[in-house]
């Protein structure tokens, strides 16, 4: 079974369609790319996946279920989880309490006005464990706000890991990054990958790390879907070299 | 590093605890009086429930003396038609101004920023013009009069607060203490740190799996029942409810306190009621228009020290 699918999704802001008619499929385990040219519709699609609003047409399906109108918090519930294109974090507190914020929402104690000492604990535990998952376990106490572009990308991403989704959406992880930074991050998610927990769909501008890490893309244009395949024949395909790789060489 | 500023934390607590404990005996030295006193502790409390949401949550009420005022008048109609019974009208205030933020909040809630700041002051002026029209009840415009606190009953002794002001001063103490401490475990708790996410990062919050309404709308509520109970002891304190209590002015009051001692720390409105209080009965012997004076200061304190006076002391102590 199908973790998402998308059926033939349309969103219009006013006169202008961001998204029209786009289909999608995602298979559990499976590493999707999206990539498309600047205003091809990739966040607007993020947005209407993650539910940060409703599509004006078409269906979502997460895990069979229709989840075309449910609230974003409520599709984190059903273990959906995402990261921005411009890194979303709680800058003026500690990497150890954004990921606790995430990983007490996650098990249920948003609501609660009291821990004993053992949910503390157990908290605590899941806590570290993610640090150690993403590398940043020595940085634990420092505040998010004050680490590399890198570390707060790695942050982002852990407070995704800590609501311990199976569907794991990332826009952009790599943006702005220098080298090194990026072969970090890229390292980091194909190991999120080929642990086989996640299935993992992103939005990505450097091919190399795209073509290193997709099992299959999706190329968006203008709004609509333009190609669908492995990375090899995207590469070959010749609407997408003129659309997109063309222009980029 | 961490054991170090635990330390520090405990002494400022011990420091803040033991001079609170002890106003009664320094203030009249330094040219004070304990009803002065009592007074920083109620509208401190206002103002800490004001920056539950202001400096917790990120939100901004401008209508929050609305729940005071209600706190005060029902505290007053307690003691005039229902019982002479202080804690009884503290009850009455608390529930009063709470429930009345728990059905208006229901509808705040729903705006963010400047709009749900708008909103809040429509709904407190609301409550002003009520008090202010329906003389019968309130006393409109001279307020409501002719109830006075009570005796504290113990049974086996009673404890005069009405006329013993050292002994009111305690008895707003421990009130001004047992409240605090609620707000400081609300905030330690899990649901006091998605509070804090939604104020850092509302969107993050949101993809956390966070109901952002829904936890606005808790705080508020929470805050109300703050600020009722803070209203009542007001009343008690002047055995007298007055409109202007509900006014906005009011609200913009408070938010001064809070900003001005400093938001993002627990404490900071404390310091920020005692500077306005104080600066109030001392200007105001002086000259008619202390509140211009009080607001250079507050001009001053936003534009060089945006923290707040507790802001500048911790900063300092940690450098």
């Amino acid at each position: 079974m199908n973790v998402l699918d998308v059926d033939n999704v349309s969103k219009r802001f006013g006169s202008l369609v961001a998204v029209g008619g786009v289909s999608l499929a995602v298979a559990k385990g499976e590493l999707r790319a999206i990539i498309g040219p600047n205003g091809a519709g990739k966040t607007t699609f993020f947005n209407l996946i993650s539910g940060f609003f409703p599509p004006s047409t078409g269906k979502i399906f997460f895990d069979g279920a229709d989840v075309t109108l449910l609230p974003a918090h409520r599709r984190v519930e059903l273990g959906m989880a995402r990261t921005f294109q411009v890194t979303e974090i709680f800058p003026e507190l500690s990497v150890f309490d954004n990921l606790r914020i995430a990983t007490e929402a996650a098990n249920g104690y948003r609501l609660r006005f009291w821990m004993n000492r053992e949910q503390k604990l157990q908290i605590g535990h899941l806590v570290e464990e993610t640090l150690e998952l993403v590398g940043l376990r020595t940085k634990a106490y420092r505040l998010v706000g004050e680490l590399s572009h890198g570390d707060q990308r790695a942050a982002e991403i852990a407070m995704a890991l800590s609501l311990r989704p199976h569907l794991i959406l990332l826009d952009e992880p790599t943006a702005g990054m220098g080298d090194q930074e990026t072969y970090e991050v890229t390292k980091l998610i194909r190991r999120l990958h080929q642990s086989g927990n996640f299935t993992i769909v992103l939005i990505e501008h450097d091919m190399r790390v795209v073509f290193h890490l997709a099992d299959k893309i999706s190329v968006l244009d203008r709004g609509r879907l333009l190609a669908e395949g492995t990375p090899q024949s995207i590469a070959a395909n010749d609407a997408v070299q003129e659309a997109y790789l063309g222009k980029a060489a | 590093m961490k054991a170090g500023e635990n330390s520090r934390k405990l002494l400022a607590l011990a420091l803040i605890w033991a001079a609170l404990l002890l106003a009664p005996y320094w203030m009249a030295p330094l040219g004070g009086y304990t009803a002065l006193g009592t007074r920083v502790l109620v509208l401190a409390l206002a103002a800490m429930s004001v920056n539950f949401l202001l400096g917790f949550t990120g939100v901004l009420s401008f209508g929050h003396a609305a729940y005071f005022g209600l706190g005060a008048y029902g505290a007053g109609f307690a003691l005039k038609f229902l019982a002479p019974s202080t804690p009884l009208s503290l009850l009455c205030g608390t529930l009063l101004g709470g429930l009345a933020g728990a059905l208006l909040g229901a509808l705040i809630v729903r705006r963010r920023g400047v709009y749900f700041a708008m909103v809040t002051i429509a709904f407190g002026q609301v409550f002003y013009y009520i008090a202010f029209q329906w003389s019968s009840l309130t006393g409109g415009d001279d307020g409501l009069r002719g109830f006075s606190r009570q005796p504290l009953d113990f049974g086996l002794f009673s404890v005069d607060i009405l006329s013993n002001t050292d002994a009111f001063y305690y008895f707003v103490l421990f009130c001004f203490a047992a409240a605090v401490a609620v707000m400081g475990l609300i905030l330690r708790s899990p649901f006091g740190r998605s509070m804090i996410a939604i104020r850092e990062n509302e969107r993050r919050a949101r993809f956390l799996g966070i109901p952002i309404e829904r936890h606005i709308w808790i705080a508020f509520t929470l805050s109300c029942f703050f600020m009722g109970l803070a209203g009542a002891l007001y009343a008690l304190l002047n055995n007298f409810a007055d409109p202007r209590g509900l006014h906005y002015s009011q609200s913009g009051d408070f938010v001064m306190m809070a900003v001005m001692g400093g938001m993002r720390n627990f404490w900071g409105p404390l310091l920020g009621a005692a500077v306005f209080v104080v600066l109030q009965d001392y200007l105001s012997s002086i000259t008619v228009n202390w509140m211009s004076f009080v607001g250079m200061l507050f001009v001053a304190m936003v534009l060089f020290f945006p923290r707040g006076l507790l802001g500048v002391l911790a900063r300092r102590s940690a450098a």
